[in-house]
């Protein structure tokens, strides 16, 4: 390992390939930072460069600079806007937003960059421990196994869930699922609830639904109220540090986070998103009770765990990918194909074979890492002064960069009209305290929990593959203990209300 | 009834028209050898609905906990005192994405970006026109030569009878 690394380390700290993780994490994060432009966009936009510097080592090393800048653009606007542009940063908006809105928006961000610098990192060296060991533990994961962790993962609602909304949560998820079923169905390309319309054929948005869930109705929100609008928005951006006791909060979450995240972007398909997700729900589930209603509200523990999370999960998702030459992701399954038209051929054998591309990579991942928290953290106070911008010139910017993340996404007129049509109804379903949260990762986990269910019913030949799979079973407990759980702790807590109430 | 019985109820509703189409419509399009498959499209609408209607009816008739007493929470809007709140504004805003989708094409990028963005702010009461056209102006135009010649993403910055 150690002459890898010197092998990396000689690939890596040429002056040319420095300049490609430079220019890769800055094009990333400004690109990143438009609604609607997430990785997989801004990587396949460079593919055309990469190709053209012709070097393998340095054209990958660009590439994975973008995908890191891309996600942490991502959280930006996801945490300033409350517009997150790309799946893997919606949980960072649920804690990352508050805390703009009550005027930490510069330590908000600080927070995004250290926590994302050490998943990242932390993720990187990982994969340089486990990377060849791993990719034989992640064949063993099957369709059905992969359907019961997407069952997992949107069991965690219950996490996004207030005491006794454990069924509204659970609506609403049901609801995303619904809306996930829209288009071509499962292993076969028969339409669905398209009700004969064209537009509908491929389905919903995510990134219409993403905005419509979250950007829009917060900005009418804003507009309706316009107190609300003043909190915490106007005058100078202070507090950008962090406090050592601040620092000593997060960093058992950010330990944690970025050995779970690494694990679950190892998985081929599951990915920084699911990582985000069940980063979030399993902090919230552990925290104790003060801190435990925090969340959602402005916690940096909440902002920290998928932050950290999903940087991880993308370092995690190369393993697969370099040593399987399984893309585990849609922007790994495009890193793929950029390596293939460069001649190099991701598997087992890359490591022997070219060993500086492989081991070039890693190396660039710290770098990357650190060049991100380099650049990014000076630039914090201009970066969090978007939200001192007056109202009357900042909503309608918001409503447009929400009108163009859609539009660019599928370069088509009548998602817009789909946007607004989802805004008002999430609007309303605000105003009665539905969470939106689980509607989206409903919709975003329910084709993927459809295509492994209908797999593993394919190859079972029905529901047997529940009983015959252990580790299926002990996912499905998992995802049931889940829901159960916090539905008993609110009947209890209830019980106890009413108890009080009686005078017992 | 609360505004959320009357979501779950229209919820409830909307599980009644998905299940309609899974149990019944969705089926008789099935290719005749499909039907030998354990697992067939309509298969997890189906699981949908039932879960759907459980669920819903659950929030239906589940009694709401008593909200008196309880803080309210940060930014919430007030149902009750809906008539203080600028809902005019708001709609306004609506109407005018939904004339944004609508002219985008016919008008082309710029010409109704900018329209958006002035009127959108006007509407929220910004009266300073001589900062707001530039700002639009600026913005719009690089937001256009962003994405258009710098990333490659078509956007047609004229209206269409200029091409």
């Amino acid at each position: 390992m150690l002459e890898g690394i010197l092998i990396g380390l000689t690939a890596a700290l040429t002056p040319f390939n420095l300049m490609m993780v430079i220019m890769g994490c800055v094009v990333g994060t400004f690109i990143g930072m438009l609604p609607g432009l997430g990785p997989m966009s801004i990587i396949a936009i460079m593919i055309p460069v990469a190709i053209g510097i012709g070097d393998p080592t340095a054209a990958l090393i660009l590439l994975s600079g973008v995908y890191y800048g891309a996600i942490f653009g991502g959280s930006t606007s996801s945490i300033l806007l409350n517009a997150p542009g790309v799946a893997g940063t919606v949980a960072t908006s649920f804690d990352g937003y508050p805390m703009a809105r009550k005027g930490q928006a510069g330590k908000a961000l600080t927070i995004a960059a250290i926590s994302s610098f050490a998943g990242g990192t932390i993720g990187a060296i990982l994969l340089m421990i486990f990377a060849p060991a791993l990719s034989t533990v992640a064949l063993l994961f099957h369709s059905a196994e992969y359907f019961a962790l997407m069952v997992v993962g949107l069991s965690a609602i219950a996490a996004f869930a207030g005491t006794g909304q454990v069924a509204k949560a659970l609506m609403m998820t049901l609801l995303g699922l619904m809306l996930g079923t829209v288009g071509e169905g499962a292993l076969s390309n028969t339409p669905r609830f398209t009700f004969g319309m064209m537009e509908l054929q491929t389905g919903f948005s995510f990134i219409t639904l993403a905005m419509a869930m979250f950007a829009l109705p917060e900005a009418l929100f804003l507009v309706m109220n316009p107190a609300r609008a003043a909190t915490g928005e106007s005058g100078k951006i202070t507090g950008l540090r962090i406090t050592g006791a601040e620092a000593r909060k997060i960093a058992p979450v950010i330990g944690r986070q970025s050995v779970q995240g690494f694990f679950i972007g190892v998985l081929p398909g599951a990915g920084a998103t699911i990582a985000s997700f069940l980063g979030y729900a399993v902090e919230r589930n552990i925290a104790k009770g003060a801190e435990q209603e925090e969340f959602g509200k402005g916690s940096i523990k909440g902002l920290a765990a998928p932050e950290t999370a999903n940087n991880a999960a993308c370092t995690g998702s190369f393993v697969p990918l370099l040593t399987l030459g399984i893309p585990g992701s849609g922007t790994t399954a495009i890193l793929l194909g950029a390596l293939l038209a460069l001649n190099v051929t991701p598997g087992p054998r890359l490591m022997t074979d070219t060993p500086e591309v492989f081991w070039a990579v890693i190396i660039s991942m710290y770098l990357g890492n650190l060049v991100l928290l380099i650049l990014n953290l000076p630039l914090i106070p201009y970066i969090a002064k978007i939200l001192t911008i007056p109202r009357t010139f900042l909503i309608p910017f918001i409503l447009f960069f929400t009108l163009m993340g859609s539009y660019l996404g599928q370069n088509n007129s009548t998602e817009l009209l789909i946007l607004v049509g989802f805004g008002v109804v999430a609007t309303i379903l605000r105003f009665a305290d539905f969470p939106l949260a689980p509607l989206l990762i409903g919709f975003i986990l329910g084709t993927m929990l459809e295509n492994n269910f209908a797999r593993a019913m394919q190859l079972y030949g029905g529901f047997d593959f529940i009983l015959e799979r252990p580790m299926t079973m002990a996912l499905l407990v998992v995802a049931l203990i889940l829901v159960v759980l916090p539905s008993y702790r609110g009947y209890r807590a209830r019980k106890r209300a009413e108890g009080v109430a009686d005078g017992d | 009834m609360a505004l959320d019985r009357w979501i779950a109820l229209a919820f409830v509703a909307l599980c009644c028209v998905y299940g309609y189409a899974a149990f019944f419509t969705m089926d008789d399009q099935l290719p005749r050898i499909l039907q030998r498959n354990p697992v067939w499209p309509s298969t997890f609408p189906k699981m949908l609905t039932f879960l759907g209607l459980v669920v819903g009816l659950i929030v239906l008739f589940t009694p709401k906990p008593n909200a008196e007493g309880k803080p309210a929470k940060d930014g919430a809007i007030d149902l009750t005192r809906l008539g203080d709140y600028h809902i005019g504004q708001a709609i306004g805003l609506l109407v005018l994405m939904v004339a944004y989708a609508l002219t985008l094409r016919p008008l082309g990028f710029l010409g109704s970006t900018v329209g958006f963005l002035v009127l959108g702010a006007a509407l929220l009461g910004e009266r300073r026109f001589h900062i707001l056209i530039p700002v639009a102006l600026i913005a719009t135009g690089s937001i256009w030569y962003l994405v258009q010649e710098v990333l490659g993403i078509f956007l047609r910055p004229w209206p269409g009878i200029f091409m």
